[in-house]
């Protein structure tokens, strides 16, 4: 069978076994061949279940499905190789360790002649517009060249229906154009049906014929032609003037062990009380590196890193730079978030989580569990106290990185892509919850792509450029 | 990169033209041999041979030879030592058979180090499971999970780094180091299961181990000289064992 193919759900549902919640259900969806079709919801709404079912990748044992689902008038495992699917992350897809054989590798095991494959792999390459030649390594191709080799990859062995599963989330703006363009590019003939997962509903509007939301309780709607999500209501600002240096990097850069390319080129900057810094820039300009250094967690190669009074106040060597501190003190002065929060969960249980800070810088008694309380309540985790940091949802957990690094009420703050990859609803919580840290007393540093959070919160802006090339 | 845990296309060298199994075959004739020799003949002569293939294998410059080869060279001169040091022999005898054990095991490890340094994985994997018939799911699974090793590298800083700042550090108590570095590895390999899990997805929805034949896009050709290899191979083996009993130095140690 050939051609786009057809895609029936009515009634359906999915419960995982290990719940006892459906996570989707009472679906109905229909898309006809060679149509595109953008799926959205809150995070938790099981798009990403419905798209491996539809896949045929959800195994027996994995829970109890209900309703119909047909894909080509047939259930979805019967119907596999008529499926290609791209998922979010580029380095859990990719096989191969050259950019033509991982092109290959899905029709190598459809059985595909091995005189047809070279054939169709250029075929796909050029699809997507990846130009840099079946022999390139794959581990050295950027995000955006990453995910769209996985696309030709889903592409090659010409599926009638193609699946995309947040394919843009791990992606900086740029790569994520790239991703976008070139599915575009190769649905341009309809001829595969395309059904993409997202919540950014903006970017994928100009590409799709109809939007479908699931909602969180069940069910799906449709919405009319020409429909935008609404605007994201921007928290109110009250700016306030510079107060006291806090912090400030004095021509730091830094330049990883056995690289002759430095990571991040000699910088000036500095973090005043009652303001908030953003540092945007493209990929590799060292945003993040520059995030390390003033967070204290890496000495700077060249230049330095100084605090100010109010941070050294009670070091036991205040003459020392932050990335000399021990963790203990460093955590009471200068708070951190990274880009993957689980790295950052250290105990079992959400309120653990809360006070492990203040008890490793040595506050004992009821101050720390106080202080946990207080955090949950406000943040809106007191449901989940006790349920384990590892279990959260993707918003959760961010929400629980930012209350972990608040927990020791440090003066600066230090936040790497804070909205990465969030749904529009956790989108607007955390600026909300960034924005009631900005106070007269606290410094924020934002690292971020996001142009709307810039505009949300920043102060003052730093704009990283790349290393001239001598 | 020299590092072994960076997997990348390898660069071709002279030796990459015999194919992998006529290699494997070489690598298992001189191991038998090996084993079961226990004079200093066998060894000299096998080692001879390992040692001019070097510049085959692309590894000319000392500095080179030495970075692949000096786990090994430490392990041959640890046995050496303990051999002359412990032995039951002593004398002339015990450095003879310290010698004996060290040439062994250096002519032991240095075919896979050739084999290493000449092959591209992706044509290991090809040759074994086309002309041995190894199991696809082992062979290009594995190959995957390579893939992944150098991102371990990169997570283990940025895990250390967050517990660094929820406040979490060893400062010089050793017995906090192994507790930090137990925890660290711990959620390494927590995150290396889940990311293990996404590939497996990510392949099964490409149709990998699906039940079709799957077929090969670079396919691994067997050639003359693959037969030429094998052959000197097995030859340098005969022509070593050969010398040892002319030179009345043979006694196997199966037989012994």
């Amino acid at each position: 069978m050939t051609g786009p193919a057809a895609l029936r759900l009515a009634g359906w549902g999915f419960r995982h076994a290990t719940r006892k919640a459906w996570a989707v259900r009472d679906v109905d969806l229909a898309v006809a061949p060679g149509e595109r079709v953008l799926l959205t919801g809150a995070s938790g709404s099981g798009k990403s279940t419905l798209l491996r079912a539809v896949a045929g990748l959800l195994e027996p044992e994995a829970g109890d499905p209900t309703g119909e689902l047909a894909v080509d008038g047939a259930a979805p495992d019967r119907r596999r190789q008529r499926v290609g699917m791209v998922f979010q992350d580029p380095d859990s897809q990719l096989v191969m360790i050259r950019a033509g054989d991982d092109v290959a590798f899905g029709l190598e095991n459809t059985g595909t002649p091995p005189a047809l494959i070279w054939p169709a792999v250029d075929a796909a390459m050029d699809a997507v517009g990846f130009e840099l030649g079946r022999d390139r390594a794959t581990a050295a191709l950027s995000g955006g060249q990453k995910q769209r080799l996985v696309l030709a990859g889903a592409l090659a062995p010409r599926p009638g229906l193609l699946l995309l599963d947040e394919p843009t989330a791990q992606l900086d703006p740029d790569g994520a154009a790239q991703v976008r363009t070139a599915v575009l590019r190769a649905v341009a003939d309809r001829s595969a049906t395309l059904l993409v997962v997202d919540h950014d509903v903006e970017a994928w509007l100009p590409l799709v014929d109809r939007v479908v939301e699931l909602l969180p309780g069940g069910g799906a709607v449709e919405h009319e032609p020409g429909w935008r999500p609404a605007a994201p209501r921007l928290p109110e600002r009250r700016p306030h003037s510079p107060g006291e240096q806090l912090l400030a990097a004095e021509a730091a850069g830094y330049t990883h062990r056995g690289s002759s390319t430095p990571a991040l080129l000699p910088t000036d900057v500095a973090l005043h009380a009652g303001r908030t810094l953003a540092v945007t820039g493209p990929n590799g300009t060292g945003k993040s590196t520059l995030a390390l250094l003033l967070a204290g967690l890496r000495a700077p190669t060249t230049g330095r890193v100084v605090a100010g009074p109010a941070l050294t106040t009670g070091l036991r060597h205040p003459d020392r730079p932050p990335s000399r501190w021990r963790a203990g003190e460093l955590v009471l002065r200068i708070g951190t978030v990274f880009q993957q929060p689980e790295h950052q969960f250290l105990t079992g249980r959400v309120r653990d989580e809360l006070s492990l800070g203040a008890l490793r810088a040595g506050a004992g008694g009821t101050a720390a569990p106080q202080r946990a309380e207080e955090l949950m309540d406000r943040l809106g985790l007191a449901e989940l106290a006790e349920a384990n940091p590892f279990t959260l949802s993707g918003g959760q957990q961010r929400r629980l990185s930012v209350a972990t690094a608040l927990a020791t009420a440090p003066r600066v703050l230090v936040l790497d892509e804070p909205t990465f990859g969030q749904d529009r609803e956790t989108w607007a919580e955390l600026v909300q919850l960034l924005a009631d840290q900005q106070d007269g007393e606290r410094a924020l540093c934002l690292v971020t792509h996001d142009a709307a959070v810039v505009t949300a919160l920043a102060d003052d802006v730093l704009v990283l450029g790349l290393p001239v090339v001598a | 990169m020299s590092s072994p845990l960076a997997l990348g296309p390898a660069r071709p060298v002279p030796l990459s033209a015999v194919n992998p199994v006529a290699q494997l075959t070489a690598i298992v004739a001189t191991t038998v041999v090996l084993l079961v020799s226990g004079d200093l003949v066998t060894p000299a002569v096998l080692l001879a041979a390992e040692l001019a293939l070097l510049p085959a294998a692309g590894l000319v410059r000392p500095g080179d030879v030495l970075r692949r080869t000096w786990p090994l060279l430490v392990s041959a001169l640890g046995v050496a030592w303990v051999n002359v040091a412990f032995g039951s022999l002593s004398g002339a005898e015990a450095w003879v058979s310290g010698a004996t054990w060290a040439l062994r095991v250096v002519a032991l490890s240095l075919p896979g180090i050739l084999l290493v340094a000449s092959t591209d994985p992706v044509r290991l994997a090809d040759a074994l499971t086309l002309h041995w018939r190894v199991s696809t799911r082992f062979a290009y699974g594995a190959l995957a999970a390579l893939r992944l090793v150098p991102l371990l590298a990169a997570e283990w800083e940025s895990i250390r780094l967050a517990r660094r700042a929820r406040g979490v550090d060893a400062g010089a108590n050793p017995a906090a180091h192994a507790r930090l570095l137990a925890s660290i590895s711990f959620a390494l390999l927590v995150g290396a299961i889940r990311r293990g899990t996404r590939l497996a997805t990510a392949m099964d929805a490409r149709g990998f181990d699906s039940g079709i034949a799957r077929t090969n896009a670079r396919g691994s050709v067997l050639r003359p000289l693959d037969t030429w290899f094998t052959a000197g191979a097995v030859a340098v083996c005969v022509l070593a064992v050969g010398l040892s009993v002319l030179t009345g130095s043979w006694h196997p140690v199966l037989a012994g």
